[in-house]
């Protein structure tokens, strides 16, 4: 299996969908002769044509309201955002038609579409290249919002979210597009949309994350095993919306104790969901207050300020510390 | 190319299936509990959705907006249905979800109504792309106001769409006002249809009153899409008889001017026409009305006897 980055990997995911379906085609700003601002559509106009790989003129909301009326015909969009953080005016095409029409129609008609966006600090940009906004969707009902933290589960949930009936959100994160490789299989992967995974056994205390925070999230947990003897259960959860809680909340029952971490604003964020389905769930197993590690309520500092925003090992430590002490 | 003898009366069918459709609707919308939500009626515009819809084939496609009835009518969704969804009933187009506001039909290519408004133009945009990709012989007709060609998506849909030469009629039914706005209250130009020229499109100014003329300049425009012409912005200049909605007092619409729209009725106007030169007659017509009426009863009859869904159903479609 070739080791591959995030960047290479979701582009083996669309090149791959692209050859196998003539209904895959993928549109936005510069995806086509320039390979999209982080160049994750690289080569797919030299293999597909500019019918299928194509370069829009700067219209998010024609964009995704064109990407809705493909999907409404048969075809299977993808349209990437440059930023996540200039998709909102995406979202009233989104929100008021995407995530609607499945409902709307009775069943009659859907709209299997994916809108694709880098979202997330850590590559030292402005406000919206850098902000992760992703509770705006997974408060819709009707979209799915899926964010990946590895190369591998990247691309397989991508193919999932290309072949789901349903629109599907997939924020990528833009700090882990290079950040790392992976063995990544040639052969076809999915992951299903909707389930969460553990990828770190344990039994002291639950670790609830996902995108670009695990990575911060995982260094924690390695720490504090090798350090304390502290074995903290680890979940991604790869889907944001619609969220599986069985798996978190079956965990915290085990440990007792629950750390959330997000770089998302505080208030209002995907941990305010996932604290409550905690309580509501898992209340009697709880053994200390659940503690959330997020970004704060602000607009994302500059640089300078920016790794004390998001969350890291050390902010992360000290909340496990603080939920075992309880 | 102007109408047939056939085409002259499909429109005039679908002209006064529409009116008596909706006023029936406005009858049954005054009993409290009736029909739920709002009310809101194409009343004195008829003759732009059966003008454009008699140049249309069955798998040309559909995006209407909030002012619906008559543009699903005249493609020719079943009377039937369509009342059971305004009722909210199981068995109206989408299984009572949509009410009157959000129809839409597989059966007529009519694919999403919006209500959001300018919300349909760049998603008929994106159903011409498909078309074009897919290689069928058909195109797509967007259906919106002279307000939402204000709202951004019109710009950007235009723009998208004649940059790729796509197969898409854009039918804006400047029907005078937006909300309550009157049309030198919210923009500076006379024509919408000037606006076309902003995205090199043709534009085209009819009266949007006359069903032959609108029909006309519908099949021209069909005739350039599908030759890969791309685009036309075509602007039917009409009238409001009724308010924005059923509780729409008009205050804001002078008398004499909503009188003087009457005087100009499409729906006489047609009637009138065919009578006199002898393209039906009295008899035939009054068959007809006859005919049309019994459709309508039987559509009410037909929502009134449909159930409701039952309360799980909201629960479904949001997932698969």
């Amino acid at each position: 299996m070739p080791k591959i980055n995030m960047v290479q990997a979701i582009n083996l995911a669309l090149s791959q969908e692209m050859e196998k379906d003539d209904s895959v085609v993928v549109l936005g700003e510069d995806v086509g002769v320039d390979g999209g601002v982080f160049r994750v559509t690289d080569g797919l106009i030299d293999r597909f044509g500019p019918e299928r790989v194509i370069d829009t003129p700067l219209a998010e909301s024609g964009i995704a309201g064109f990407s809705i009326g493909m999907a409404l015909y048969g075809l299977k969009p993808v349209c990437e955002m440059q930023f996540s953080g200039f998709s909102y005016f995406a979202m009233h095409q989104m929100e008021s038609h995407a995530a609607r029409l499945r409902w709307r129609s009775g069943g009659r008609f859907s709209v299997p579409m994916v809108l694709r966006a880098p979202y997330g600090g850590g590559v030292r940009a402005l406000e919206h290249h850098s902000e992760s906004r992703e509770a705006y969707w997974a408060h819709t009902p009707g979209l799915k919002t899926v964010i990946p933290s590895s190369p591998r589960n990247a691309r397989a949930l991508l193919v999932s979210a290309i072949r789901d009936p349903d629109p599907v959100i997939f924020y990528e994160p833009k700090a882990l597009y290079r950040a790392f490789r992976e063995d990544v299989p040639d052969e076809e992967e999915t992951l299903p949309i909707g389930k969460s995974q553990i990828v770190r056994e344990g039994k002291d205390v639950t670790l609830i994350s996902y995108g670009a925070s695990m990575r911060p999230v995982l260094e924690a947990a390695s720490e504090l095993s090798a350090r304390h003897g502290i074995e903290a259960e680890v979940i991604d959860l790869l889907t944001v919306s619609p969220m599986d809680d069985e798996l978190f909340t079956g965990s915290a029952r085990k440990t007792g104790r629950v750390v959330v971490v997000h770089e998302a604003p505080r208030s209002f964020g995907p941990g305010a969901e996932i604290v409550a389905r905690l309580v509501e769930k898992s209340f009697l197993f709880l053994e200390a207050p659940v503690r959330r590690v997020t970004g704060f309520d602000i607009v994302i500092p500059l640089y300078q300020r920016e790794t004390e925003y998001l969350p890291g090992p050390e902010r992360i430590l000290k909340a496990v510390r603080e939920t075992l002490d309880f | 190319m102007q109408p047939s003898k056939e085409k002259l009366l499909e429109m005039l069918r679908t002209m006064l299936l529409t009116r008596c459709f909706e006023d029936k609707l406005m009858e049954l919308c005054q009993i409290p509990g009736k029909v739920p939500g709002m009310m809101i009626l194409c009343t004195g515009q008829e003759a732009v959705a059966s003008g454009v819809c008699a140049a249309l084939e069955q798998d040309d496609v559909i995006i209407p907006n909030h002012r619906s009835h008559g543009h699903l009518l005249a493609k020719g969704a079943d009377p039937g249905e369509v009342m059971a969804e305004c009722f909210g009933k199981i068995t109206g187009c989408n299984k009572g979800k949509s009410g009157t506001l959000h129809i839409a039909v597989p059966e007529v290519n009519a694919l999403c109504t919006t209500t959001v408004v300018g919300g349909g133009i760049p998603i008929a945009a994106g159903t011409a792309f498909a078309q074009k990709y897919t290689s069928r012989k058909s195109i797509t007709v967007c259906f919106f106001g002279d307000g939402a060609a204000d709202e951004g998506s019109f710009h950007e849909a235009l723009n998208l769409a004649s940059l790729w030469d796509l197969p898409v009629i854009f039918v804006c039914e400047n029907n005078l006002y937006a909300g309550a706005q009157r049309h030198e209250e919210h923009t500076r130009i006379r024509d919408i249809a000037d606006r076309a020229a902003a995205y090199a499109m043709p534009g085209e100014v009819v009266d949007g009153n006359d069903a032959g003329a609108v029909y006309a300049a519908t099949v021209r425009a069909r005739e350039r899409a599908l030759a890969g012409l791309g685009p036309t912005l075509i602007e039917c200049k009409t009238y409001r008889c009724r308010g924005h909605g059923e509780s729409d007092h008009q205050v804001y619409q002078p008398r004499e001017e909503i009188e003087a729209w009457k005087e100009k009725c499409p729906l006489p106007r047609l009637r009138g026409e065919m009578l006199a030169q002898g393209l039906m007659t009295h008899e035939e017509l009054d068959r007809l009305e006859e005919e049309i009426r019994k459709t309508v009863e039987e559509a009410v009859r037909f929502a009134e006897e449909s159930p409701y869904p039952d309360v799980a159903e909201a629960f479904t479609d949001v997932y698969v």
